[in-house]
């Protein structure tokens, strides 16, 4: 690949929830930022470029907010890009960062993403309907559960498996100080009883709406050596139509596609084996399963049955959202960033109540749009090459 | 073929929200003071006087702390005529926007200047402000300045709570026009037809038409007329009311496959019980009265169950 090394040094985030009104967009970045920047031992003076995060502008009502935030974000006198990919975003965002060191362009990269969900309403955002149209949208759980009905159908999975991953990911929620939600006491049954929102989706398998940011600094290998570091072993984007006759809206040609070029490049021939936790971007619970087929951790169909048998909890065979996940904190701009660097924190054995015992490789996933965006990365506690 | 225009159809799109911003500490020592009266800056660390405050100093990026009222005169660094205000300025008659460096500020502060015509402006002139009849903690408690020479007008301050939040309504206005492909559809629609295109290169019928196939990347100019009934691919319950939200839940949101289509449209789904709608079933459209159809695919008020056996999920699961 000819590719220079490039490791996460520092991860921060902020403590999500529903409305941060004690900070601004910029004061909510920097508690992020400053976190990373401790994490990792740096000042402002060891950054060379920033990169910046936002889903959607309808989600703040603000055009292009990297312009008014760069005095926040410390990129006066630096290059700073900022990256859209609607909610895939966040991961996308720790992949750009990581080609400017990996390009030998920057020694050390910031790169944050963000969502003040409360200063609006996504809701009203995803459904705005132009004219000529049939006024049938209702936001993203409108848009996506459709698609969960035709996984359950393809699959014959049983009904249950979504409250089996809301349970689990809302009480992983509880072991992590920065979620937003924290429900140590939910079960299987008792998500079964919440509301139907978007029948079949619930509304204890959906993510909250959260005010949030995460930030890392990525490095180049001569600042990373003899500290602790998460290497970035291997990053992937793929990207297709929203929508084309014989689209698979289940499962994704982008998403097969990003993934096989993940494994490949990071030298991954079987992921459930091999890889440790996976930090996947799951909004809405039954995209557990269909994500775990997708990116290849099992075969077509059987992802379910893999969730069904306590796998993907802490402790199973592949751990998946350690952190409580897309369903415990949504800041939709930060979401990808937060499973990127979550999967960074397990393999540094910073994850506190969290972590996943002896993590060594990670991989963090996001996703957006209609299941069109794909972002992913491996990270791992040795060099690439060294396992 | 059917012979109708295929000139872009338009109509307008209006989007607007009343968004809030939670303000912080810099920003709301601002706006707290404008409401009484008072101009907040904040000492960077090169030690200017930064008006309006910055929260981050925008040579260290450090937090800033130290805050500096300045004065309520200042002097015009620079200035444009703005002789037809939109809805929304800060004056509905012609104005000048300028930058105002305020007695002991260090930068130009952005907003209006009330000379009444472009012949009294000038670099270098001496403003004051004119605060706004209503203060509520905003920038608007400026209601803008003026030259010294104008007659003052008495407002007064109000003192209360600190200001945290700010509300600012945004609205958007845009013709949205349809492509000429998708604007003979509707015209189709308008006279109860169903008009698709199939693609030259792989045969697939699209409806609505694109012009383009999205996977061939070719023209496409067959015209297909469908028919109004197929089958419900998939759907959901919507439940949930939201803003903006047109049809009153609980209503079925389904993707129906024209029989002759190669993909879906999502659609509403009524005659029968939520619960009894599934996959596979197959569906009739309802059209609304003629007398109430225009160019748009609500003239299908909604497809009903036509009562004929479910199609098997075969015949559609590549459509999924
Ligand atoms: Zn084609």
């Amino acid at each position: 690949m000819g590719a220079q090394l490039a490791a996460v040094i520092g991860t921060g985030q902020t403590n999500h929830t529903a409305k941060r009104q004690d900070v601004s967009m910029a004061g909510l970045c920097r508690e992020a930022i400053d976190r990373a920047m401790a994490d990792a031992g740096t000042d402002w003076s060891d950054i060379d470029a920033v990169v910046l995060g936002k889903a959607p502008d309808l989600f703040e009502g603000v055009m292009m907010p990297e312009l008014f935030l760069a005095d926040a974000l410390g990129a006066t006198g630096k290059p700073l890009l900022r990256v859209h990919t609607a909610g895939s975003v966040g991961g996308s965002t720790g992949n750009v960062a990581a080609s400017l060191v990996q390009s030998g362009v920057h020694r050390r990269v910031l790169a944050v993403a963000f969502e003040k969900q409360s200063e609006s309403n996504a809701m009203w955002a995803l459904s705005i309907m132009p004219p000529f149209h049939m006024p049938v949208g209702a936001g993203a759980g409108g848009y996506f559960a459709p698609h969960v009905r035709s996984y359950i159908r393809r699959s014959g999975a049983p009904n249950h498996i979504g409250a089996i991953v809301a349970a689990k990911d809302r009480r992983n929620g509880a072991l992590n100080p920065y979620a937003h939600l924290k429900q140590p006491d939910i079960t299987v049954e008792s998500v079964q009883a919440s509301p139907m929102l978007w029948d079949p989706i619930r509304y204890d398998e959906t993510c909250p709406s959260s005010d949030g940011a995460a930030a890392v600094v990525i490095a180049d290998e001569q600042t990373a050596k003899g500290r602790p570091a998460a290497w970035i072993h291997a990053t992937a984007m793929r990207t297709e139509p929203t929508t084309f006759a014989g689209r698979d809206q289940v499962s994704p040609q982008a998403g097969k596609d990003a993934a096989a070029a993940l494994w490949k490049q990071a030298g991954i021939k079987d992921p459930v084996s091999e890889v440790d936790v996976a930090e996947i971007y799951v909004p809405f619970s039954w995209f557990e399963p269909m994500w775990l087929e997708n990116l290849g951790f099992t075969e077509e169909g059987q992802g379910w049955k893999f969730t069904e048998a306590g796998e993907t909890a802490i402790g199973g065979r592949l751990p998946v959202n350690p952190s409580g996940g897309v369903l415990s904190s949504n800041p939709i701009g930060a979401s990808g960033l937060l499973r990127y660097a979550e999967a960074a924190m397990q393999v540094l054995g910073r994850a506190g109540e969290h972590q996943v015992d002896g993590a060594r490789v990670a991989v963090g996933h996001a996703y957006g749009g209609g299941s069109q965006y794909f972002s992913l990365w491996v990270v791992g506690s040795e060099r690439p090459g060294a396992r | 073929m059917v012979t109708i225009s295929s000139e872009p159809l338009s109509a307008p799109l209006n989007v607007g929200f009343d968004y809030t911003r939670s303000l912080g500490p810099v920003l709301g020592r601002f706006a707290t003071g404008l409401r009484g009266h008072t101009i907040a800056g904040v000492r960077g660390s090169d030690g200017r006087v930064l008006v309006p405050p910055a929260e981050y100093d925008p040579v260290t990026a450090e937090k800033l702390t130290e805050f500096v009222d300045v004065g309520t005169e200042g002097v015009v660094q620079t200035w444009s005529w703005n002789a037809q205000p939109l809805d929304g300025q800060p004056l509905s008659h012609a104005f000048a926007w300028a930058l105002v460096k305020l007695d002991g500020a260090d930068t130009g502060l952005l907003h209006a200047v009330d000379a009444g015509s472009p012949d009294k402006m000038s670099t270098g002139m001496r403003v004051r402000v004119r605060w706004a009849a209503e203060p509520v903690g905003s920038i608007r408690d400026i209601e803008c300045f003026e030259p010294l020479d104008a007659e003052p007008v008495e407002r007064q301050p109000v003192v209360g709570d600190d200001v945290t939040m700010l509300t600012t309504p945004i609205h958007l206005r845009y013709d949205h026009t349809a492509s000429p492909e998708e604007s003979r559809y509707l015209r189709g629609l308008a006279e109860g037809k169903l008009l698709g295109q199939r693609c030259p290169a792989c045969d697939k019928v699209y409806i609505p038409p694109r012009g383009s196939c999205p996977t061939d990347g070719v023209p496409t100019e067959d015209e297909v007329e469908l028919p109004d009934h197929g089958v419900v691919t998939t759907f959901c319950v919507v439940n949930v009311p939201f803003l903006g939200q047109r049809i009153k839940p609980p209503y079925v949101a389904a993707y129906i496959l024209l029989d002759g289509a190669d993909i879906p449209f999502l659609h509403l789904v009524l005659g029968c019980d939520a619960a009894e709608v599934r996959m596979g079933m197959r569906v009739r459209a309802q059209w609304r009265p003629r007398d109430q159809w225009g160019t748009t695919l609500e003239n299908i008020d909604h497809f009903e169950p036509s009562g004929e056996p479910d199609a098997p999920y075969e015949s559609y699961a590549q459509h999924l």
